[in-house]
C-alpha cells in the first residue's frame, strides 16, 4: 500500500481472490477513513480491470493499476496486458501468487504468470519476499511510464504479502540495462532538417508517440514552421487538434482518401511517434517508395522494422521535435496542401455525406457518430470498441482536445470499449466519455455493466446494433463470396438488460429522433445506454483492401 | 566382453538450410542475472522465425552479468532487427552480432566409440590422431574421444569415424567466443551508464 502510495496511485481497478487477500485486507484500511489513499473500483471480470486501467492511463497520462488474484484472475488479465503492450499503454498489473513454498507444485490457482506474461509485457517480475516489494513496485512504475510506455506485471507471492518488514521508500529512476530516453544524435537531426528543407511535398505522419511524450505543442510549432500537412494514425488522432488547418485526416485502411494517396506522392515522409503498422501502410513493397523517409521514434527497434528509413532520429519527440524545428527553414507549401483538396472533396461527396447525412433507409453508423460529435463538440473523450463501430467513430468524431481517444488499435480487442470507458471516467472525471460499441463488442465485456451500475460511472454508451459482426460481415461480402459464416448474431433485449442494471436507456430507430435522443443521453446524469438500430449491411469506406497498396484505396465497394 | 547398443548413428540432423543472402552470425548478449531472461531472448528468435544453431550461456567476466553466445543463419537485415529486439528487453544490457572473422571461436565435442571396432580397424586411431582429437578414456567396451575446434573440424571428425561405423554417441557444445576488437564494448556501456547515473 505504501509503495503504491509513493508512486502517486489514486485509483485501483481490481477483483479480490484467495492469493491476494492480504493485499485486499490492507486495502480495506487504505480506501476509507483517515488512512484513505485510494479509490478501489470493483470490476466484474479481471479483463475489465486491465482495460479500465488502460482507459484511465490513456486519458490521464498516469499509470493505470489493476490488482487481481492468482491463477484465473491472472490469466484473465492477459488480453489487457497484450493490448497495452502493442498500444504502448502504461499499466501495472499486480497479481497474487501462491506462496513460494507451493510454487511449481500445481497448487490451487497457481499459474506461471511471469512465464506467460513475458512475451506480452514490457517487464514482468515475481516478488518472492517482502524485502523486495518497495524496489519491485517502484521499478515497475518506472518501467511502465518511462520511455515507450507499456504494461508491467508483478506476480506477488502470498508469503511476501504477509511477511512483515520495515517499509522504506525506494525510488527507482535508473536501470542500467534500460535506456528509456536515448540521447539525440545531432547529426541525425541535421540530416533530417536538410531533407525537410529540400522538400517540395513533405508529409508528416503523427502517431500516439506525440501524445505519450506530451509534445503536442512542439508538434504544432514544427508543422507550422515548415508548413507541413499532417495525417494522424488512429491512436494519434488527438495528438494534433482535428481543427488545425494542417491536419489532413486519418491514415490507414479506412482513413481519409487524400492522405492515403498522397503518401504515394510526397517527396519526404516524416513519421513522428508512429510504428508503420500494416493497417497504415498496406502493401509494404509499394508503400511510399518515391519518398525519403524520416522516422522519429523513442524506440530504436521500430526503425527499419517495416519501412526503410532514410534518416532515423531516435529519441523522445519532446526533445527531437524542437531540435528539428530549430534547424528547419520557414516554408510555404500551399500548392502542395491545396492538391489534397480535390481528393478531400471527392471523399466528402462520395463517402462522407452519404454516411453522415443519409436521406433515406435505416440509420447509419456514420450519422450516429456525427450526431454525438456535433452535440459534444469540444470536450468529449471518444472510447470505441473494435470493428465497424470503431472505424466509423474514429472517422467522424472530432478531437479538438488532447488525450481524447481510447481505442484498441494494435491488438483489436473486442470488449475493450465498455471497461476502457469506465477507466476513462475516472481518469478524466470532468469530461464526457462517449463509448461507441457494436452489438458484438457490447456483449463481450457486458458484465462491466455491473461496475457502471455500482459506480454510477457516467459512461455514455452508444450501442450501434446491426445484428451482425459487421466488420467481418463486410469482409465476407467483399472477399469471401458473400458467405456470411457465423456473423449474424441474435441479440438480447437491451432495454430489459438496462432495466436490470438500473441504467437509463433509449432506443432510436428513426433518424428524426436521433438528435433529441443524443441530447437526452448527454443531459442525463450518470450512465446511459443509447441503442441505435443500424442498417444491417452498412460498409466502412473508403477502404484499402488487405494486402493492396494504399493508392488502391476504394471509395465504393466494387 | 560387454556389447554396447547396436544402434548406429547414421547422420547428424542437418542444420538449417541457408536461404539466399543468409550467413552465419554469432550474437553475444549480456544480461543482468535475473530469472527468465533466457526465455525472453530465445522468444525473439521464435517470433522472427529464425532457428538458433547453437546456444551457450555462462557467467561473464563481469560480476553479476550473464553472457549468451548464440549462432544463427539469417540476413544482415534480420540480425540487426534481432539485436534491437533483444536489447529492448529491460534486463538485457547489450546485444552485438559478429561474423566469424570478427571473433575467436571454439566448440567442443565428445564421441563415444566402440572399442572392439577400433581394435579391428587401425584407421580409427589414425583418424583420431589426424584430427588432433584426444582419447580421454578407454575400456573394453568403448573409448571416449574429445575434440575441440570449429564446427567444420568437429563435423569432419564425426563424418570420418561414422563412416567406419564406430560412433555410438556424439555430443557437441554450443559455440563460445571472444571478440577480436580492441574495445571492450560491455565495459564501455557500463561505464557510460554509470556516468549517466551520477548526473
Amino acid at each position: 500500500m505504501l509503495a503504491l502510495k509513493a508512486e502517486g496511485v489514486r485509483t485501483i481497478f481490481g477483483y479480490p481472490g484467495g492469493s491476494i487477500m492480504p493485499v485486499y485486507d490492507a486495502l480495506y484500511d487504505y480506501t476509507r477513513g483517515e488512512k484513505k489513499a485510494f479509490d478501489h473500483i470493483l470490476v466484474r471480470h479481471e479483463q475489465g480491470a486491465t482495460h479500465a486501467a488502460e482507459g484511465f492511463a490513456r486519458v490521464s497520462g498516469e499509470v493505470g493499476v489493476a490488482i487481481v488474484t492468482s491463477g484465473p484472475g491472472a490469466t484473465n488479465t492477459l488480453t489487457g496486458v497484450a493490448d497495452a503492450m502493442i498500444d504502448s499503454t502504461p499499466i501495472v498489473v499486480i497479481a497474487g501468487q501462491v506462496p513460494i513454498s507451493a510454487l511449481g507444485t500445481d497448487a490451487f490457482q497457481e499459474v506461471d504468470l511471469v512465464g506467460v506474461a513475458q512475451p506480452i509485457s514490457k517487464w514482468s517480475y515475481q516478488i518472492r519476499r517482502a524485502e523486495d516489494i518497495a524496489w519491485a513496485v517502484s521499478r515497475a512504475f518506472y518501467i511502465a511510464r518511462s520511455g515507450r510506455p507499456g504494461p508491467v506485471v508483478l506476480d506477488f507471492a502470498k508469503n511476501a504479502q504477509t511477511e512483515l518488514v520495515e517499509f522504506m521508500v525506494e525510488t527507482v529512476d535508473f536501470v542500467r540495462s534500460y535506456v528509456p530516453y536515448p540521447k539525440l544524435e545531432q547529426e541525425a537531426v541535421q540530416a533530417a532538417a536538410n531533407l525537410i528543407n529540400g522538400a517540395q511535398k513533405p508529409l508528416a505522419l503523427v502517431g500516439q508517440g506525440v501524445e505519450l511524450g506530451n509534445a503536442q505543442d512542439e508538434l504544432i510549432a514544427f508543422l507550422e514552421k515548415a508548413d507541413i500537412p499532417a495525417g494522424r494514425t488512429m491512436l494519434g488522432l488527438s495528438a494534433l487538434p482535428s481543427t488545425h488547418p494542417l491536419n489532413v485526416g486519418m491514415l490507414g485502411m479506412h482513413g481519409n482518401y487524400a492522405v492515403n494517396l498522397k503518401e504515394q506522392e510526397c517527396d519526404v515522409l516524416i513519421a513522428i511517434g508512429m510504428r508503420f503498422s500494416d493497417r497504415v501502410t498496406g502493401n509494404l513493397k509499394t508503400y511510399a517508395k518515391q519518398a525519403k523517409v524520416i522516422h522519429l521514434d523513442i524506440d530504436k527497434s521500430e526503425i527499419n522494422k517495416n519501412v526503410k528509413t532514410t534518416v532515423a532520429v531516435v529519441g523522445d519527440c519532446k526533445a527531437s521535435l524542437p531540435a528539428l524545428t530549430a534547424l528547419i527553414n520557414k516554408a510555404d507549401h500551399k500548392a502542395w496542401r491545396d492538391s489534397f483538396k480535390p481528393l478531400d472533396e471527392m471523399e466528402r461527396v462520395r463517402v462522407i455525406e452519404p454516411a453522415i447525412h443519409p436521406q433515406e433507409g435505416p440509420l447509419r453508423m456514420g450519422e450516429v457518430v456525427n450526431a454525438v460529435a456535433e452535440a459534444t463538440q469540444g470536450d468529449a473523450v471518444l472510447v470505441t470498441d473494435v470493428g465497424q463501430n470503431q472505424l466509423f467513430a474514429t472517422r467522424y468524431f472530432r478531437y479538438p482536445k488532447r488525450r481524447s481517444i481510447c481505442t484498441s488499435g494494435g491488438l483489436g480487442t473486442m470488449g475493450y470499449g465498455m471497461p476502457a470507458a469506465i477507466g476513462a471516467t475516472f481518469g478524466a472525471p470532468g469530461r464526457t466519455v462517449c463509448c461507441f460499441m457494436g452489438d458484438g463488442g457490447f456483449q463481450m465485456c457486458i458484465e462491466e455493466l455491473g461496475t457502471i451500475m455500482e459506480q454510477q460511472a457516467p459512461v455514455k454508451m452508444i450501442l450501434m446494433n446491426n445484428n451482425y459482426l459487421g466488420n467481418v460481415r463486410q469482409w465476407q461480402d467483399m472477399f469471401w463470396n458473400r458467405r456470411k459464416s457465423f456473423t449474424r448474431m441474435m441479440n438480447p433485449c437491451y432495454e430489459l438488460l438496462a432495466k436490470g442494471y438500473g441504467i437509463p436507456y433509449k432506443a432510436v430507430t428513426d433518424r428524426k429522433d436521433l438528435a433529441a435522443a443524443v441530447s437526452t443521453m448527454l443531459t442525463t446524469q450518470g450512465p446511459f445506454i443509447l441503442e441505435c438500430a443500424i442498417l444491417e449491411d452498412d460498409d466502412v469506406l473508403p477502404m484499402t483492401p488487405p494486402g493492396k497498396s494504399v493508392e488502391e484505396m476504394q471509395l465504393e465497394v466494387r | 566382453m560387454q556389447k554396447i547398443a547396436d544402434t548406429q548413428i547414421h547422420s547428424l540432423p542437418s542444420s538449417t538450410r541457408r536461404a539466399e543472402g543468409e550467413s552465419l552470425y554469432t550474437i553475444l548478449v549480456f544480461s543482468e542475472n535475473l530469472a527468465g531472461i533466457l526465455n525472453q531472448v530465445t522468444a525473439v528468435f521464435t517470433r522472427r522465425q529464425v532457428n538458433i544453431e547453437s546456444l551457450n550461456v555462462s557467467a561473464s567476466s563481469t560480476p553479476g552479468v550473464h553472457k549468451y553466445t548464440i549462432t544463427c543463419y539469417c540476413t544482415e537485415e534480420m540480425v540487426k532487427m534481432l539485436k534491437k529486439q533483444i536489447e529492448k528487453r529491460i534486463d538485457v544490457l547489450q546485444a552485438r552480432y559478429y561474423t566469424d572473422d570478427e571473433i575467436f571461436l571454439q566448440e567442443t565435442s565428445l564421441l563415444k566409440i566402440s572399442t572392439p571396432v577400433m581394435l579391428e580397424n587401425p584407421d580409427v586411431c589414425h583418424i583420431v590422431r589426424q584430427h588432433g582429437a584426444r582419447i580421454v578414456e578407454v575400456n573394453p567396451t568403448y573409448a571416449a574421444v574429445e575434440k575441440t575446434g570449429s564446427t567444420e573440424d568437429i563435423l569432419s571428425l564425426f563424418d570420418a569415424l561414422n563412416r567406419l561405423g564406430v560412433v555410438r554417441q556424439f555430443a557437441r557444445s554450443g559455440r563460445i567466443c571472444i571478440t577480436r576488437g580492441t574495445r571492450e564494448q560491455l565495459d564501455d556501456y557500463l561505464a557510460e551508464r554509470e556516468k549517466e547515473k551520477m548526473q
